[in-house]
Parts: C-alpha cells; structure tokens; sequence
C-alpha cells in the first residue's frame, strides 16, 4: 500500500498539482507535499500526490559506490 | 529487458549489461510460477523511452546483485564463527543458527518474493514478514465500521481496492457492494474528492486506512474538502503509525530478532530521525531500503554488517540503503500535514492487539469532517475469523506455510483472513510465488 513510483516533472500546472511521466504514461499528480519541484525533476509519486524529490546523483553515486565496494567485488 | 545499457551510470565499464530476464529465469527457484504471471509482469515492467528508467535498471543488475549476494555469504560466515567463539550472553537471543530479519513493510514482502530473494541468500538467514501492510493490520472491529457506513441511505462508501474482500464478522465490502450498497474504489483520495463534487446528492464516506506514507495524502485530501467547503465529505480513519507498532514487536520476547529491514517510503515521510530509539533503546540492528534487488540485498548486507558490529562489542545505528529517496528529516512538509489535521490515538492492530497512541484521529478542530461524528454507526458484535492465522503471521511467529489452512482452505479466491486478500499480505505473496518453504 505503500508503494510509490518514480516519475518525470514535465509541467507545472497552477492548481498545485503537475504533469508527471511514469514509465511512459503521463498522469497529473498533486503537488502539496512536494511545492518545490520543477520542471525536469525526479519525483516519487504515491496515491495521486508527488512526496519527495528523488535525487538522481545521489542514485548513480550508490550505484557506483556498490560497483567500486572493494570488499563486495572479493573473489569476483 | 532493455536495451538500456548499464554503463552509462555504472563508471565500471568492463561490466556487461546482462539481461535481468535470463538471470530471474536462472535464479527462480522453480516450475511453481505459473508462465502467464511472468509474462504479464514483464509486459507490466517493459520500459518506454523515458529517463527514470535508467535507474531503475541499474538497480536491477545481476552483477550487483551477485557482488551483495556475495557479500551476504561473507558476513554470515563470520557472524556465524563469531557466534561460535562468543560467549552465550553476546549471542542473538534464541535462535543461534538462524539469522531472523523481520521486514515491517508489504512492499518489501511482495518484492522479496517476486524476486525469489529468499532462494538467493544463505539458508541461515530467516526473512519474516511483520505487520507491514496496512489492509492486514486493520482489525476487524474497523471493518466492521466500514461495513455498517454501507447499511446507510444515499451514502457512499470510497476505498482502497485491496480493502474490498477483507472479510469482516459476518460480510466484506465486495459482497456487499453485490448486494447492492455503493462502494466506489479509488487510486487516490483526491479521486474520492472528486466523485463527492460530482455526486452532491450523495454523502461520500473515504475509508483512511494506510501508514506514515498515506496520512499526510489524505490529510491534504481533507484540507481540500474544508476549502472548497465539502458539505458531503467525510473521512472514517483507521489510519497507523510504524514506530510504534515495532516499539510493541520489539518489546515481544517471543520474536527473538536479530535485524529489523525498515519500510522505505514510510522513511520517506519521517526520516531516519523517527527510529532512533530502535538504536537507543533496544540496541537492534535496522537499515531502511527501497525495493529494487539491489536494494533489498544492499539492506540485508548493511544489516549483517550491524550484527557483525554489534557482536564486536559496536554500538547499532540506523542504517540508510535508500540514500536516493530518504533523508534525515524526511519530507517535513509532509509530517505538518499529519500534524494539523491529525492526532495520536490508541489503536488496535489485528495480531498486535492494542498498541498505545500507535492510530490517528482527526483533531476536534475536523470532527464535521468525521464519518462516526456525522453518522450513527450501527456496527454488529466482533467475531474473529475462524481457524485463520492472520495474526500469528503478522507478529512473524509463523510463516504463511505453517498454517494448516494455507494453499488448502485458504486460498486469494477463498480467503480465511486478510493476509491472503491483500496484495501484499504475506500469504498472498507466498501463495502467489509459489514459496511453499519456510
């Protein structure tokens, strides 16, 4: 029930609520948990509203961190 | 299942981009999955051009997941040979031979078991299932409220999906939707909003049931009704909070954990900040993740690390797998939200009990905006379901497959209790993934 899914920011919409692309269907969600996102930004979408900022740097640094790990890659 | 290479988020480049899809065929125990339920997931899962789903797939790469799984193998030798030269008193409580980690979230149920992840990990460590999913916890006396809203005129009655076959004492909302009552499923609370603007002859009753992740949703959803003055508008809440409910599982002898896997997009709300004290007080390992395989197992590996640490004589801390989509402070927006409009009350979860100041009301300043303010609720005596160990489950003092009744008497299309209706009930996700093993 808790499930929330990743989506784009496409435009901002002036009733507090914004178009969003998740996995490729476009839907528009509400944005009073989130006034703060714009435009290009990474959203978590749960139950028709935007609830944080997914940070997408922060995304490919823990990948690249587990990539790198050094004990994670032992006898790899 | 894409041609999205991973190399361009991974700085490694030596790595081959394998399909995920051979190496789930691979990897999944067995011919118990039927092949029409993988088909449709895979179509479910086909990715578009767009650009999120480039981290999607990275979080999806067998070569991570192998260098966890890995890992995993690594630490559980070691805590394993520790526990060996340890004296009894630093030793897990009960279980020596086992590694028990409880996940407290039915998103992290259902991926575990999608993913077969229990197959993958090393035969000492335990995945329990807790009360992490919220249609299971709600206790039959609240689906008995439910129930009596739908026995009164020109109401109608706005829920979650996964609510709709919950046996309650003596019916379920779907067999009385049947029967003629009006029961709406919606995706969002804002859809129920809506069908209340579109239906002003009609009082429109939204049934809040969900965690930390949902509140702050429904509370905005409200805060909409009272602007736009909603007369037809109302809200019965059975709404919970985690903390608490872990604060309970984890004074509970019986449960003898070793590790705790905390719910992501609950964190998402509150933040780390809100399990602190499973650190303090109780000294517990616990790592909140997300729900990809590189996640979960990401979540397990810092989870061993814990234990590893804390068998060295270390002291615990919560632990972050899911860096990308929770925070310290988590979203404070979000928690003013449940603030305003919300207070703690006790409340009762099925197989917990009553656990104190672990539910949330509306505050007196929203009582017009209360259903059992608005409505006399005729709510018949509570009968718990015969023979069905719901409540056992959710404490992780069984797994679905020791019930006698699972995959025999109880089955999602007859179902005994709640954890085999909801998506996301444990049984549900083992029936449905063919996990026939403890």
């Amino acid at each position: 029930m808790c499930l929330a899914v990743p989506a784009v920011v496409l435009q901002i919409n002036l009733d507090r609520t914004a178009l969003v692309d998740i996995l490729g269907v476009q839907r528009v969600v509400a944005l009073d948990l989130l006034p703060q996102a714009v435009v290009g930004d990474y959203v978590l979408v749960h139950a028709g509203f935007a609830i944080e900022l997914i940070s997408a740097e922060t995304a490919e640094e823990t990948l690249a961190f587990f990539a790198e790990f050094p004990e994670l890659a032992e006898g790899l | 299942m894409s041609d999205l290479s991973t190399d361009t988020l991974l700085p490694d480049s030596t790595r081959k981009p394998l399909q995920l899809d051979g190496y789930r065929e691979l990897q999944l125990p067995d011919s118990t999955r039927k092949p029409q339920q993988q088909d449709g997931y895979r179509e479910l899962q086909q990715p578009d051009s767009t650009r999120n789903t480039q981290q999607i797939d990275g979080y999806r790469d067998p070569q991570l997941v192998a260098r966890l799984l890995q890992r995993i193998e690594q630490l559980t030798e070691r805590i394993k040979a520790s526990q060996a030269t340890k004296l009894p008193a630093v030793q897990p409580a009960t279980h020596p031979s086992t590694l028990r980690l409880m996940e407290v979230c039915g998103t992290h149920t259902m991926a575990i078991a999608r993913y077969g992840l229990r197959s993958l990990l090393p035969p000492e460590i335990k995945l329990l299932s807790g009360p992490g999913c919220p249609v299971c916890v709600t206790a039959n006396s609240d689906i008995d409220r439910i129930i009596a809203l739908t026995r009164i005129d020109r109401l109608t009655v706005a829920i979650f999906g996964d609510m709709l076959r919950v046996p309650g004492s003596s019916t379920s909302l779907a067999e009385r939707r049947a029967a003629g009552a009006s029961v709406e499923v919606v995706y969002s609370p804002l859809d129920a909003l809506q069908f209340a603007k579109e239906h002003p002859e009609q009082q429109v009753v939204f049934i809040a049931v969900g965690f930390e992740t949902t509140a702050p949703i429904i509370a905005q959803t409200l805060l909409r009704a009272a602007e736009q003055r909603l007369a037809n508008f109302s809200l019965l809440s059975a709404l919970k909070q985690v903390p608490p409910a872990l604060a309970a599982l984890l004074q509970d002898p019986r449960l003898a954990l070793d590790g705790l896997i905390l719910p992501g997009h609950v964190s998402t709300i509150l933040g780390l900040q809100a399990y602190q004290f499973i650190a303090t007080d109780y000294q517990m390992p616990a790592v909140v993740t997300g729900f990809e395989p590189v996640d979960i197992l990401a979540g397990i590996t810092a989870l061993l690390e814990q234990v590893n640490a804390k068998q060295e004589g270390q002291v615990v801390a919560i632990g972050n797998a899911y860096h990308r989509a929770v925070r310290e402070n988590g979203n404070p927006e979000a928690q003013s939200s449940i603030q305003q409009v919300f207070a703690s009350q006790d409340s009762v979860w099925r197989g917990l009990g009553l656990i104190p100041q672990s539910g949330l009301a509306l505050r007196p300043e929203y009582r017009d905006y209360d259903a059992e303010q608005r409505f006399q609720l005729d709510v018949e005596p509570t009968v718990e379901p015969r023979g069905c160990r719901c409540g056992d489950v959710l404490r992780g003092i069984i797994t679905p497959p020791e019930c006698p009744h699972f995959g025999i008497s109880c089955t999602p299309s007859q179902p005994l209790g709640a954890c085999m209706v909801s998506s996301e009930g444990s049984c549900a996700a083992y029936y449905r993934y063919g996990i026939q093993f403890a």
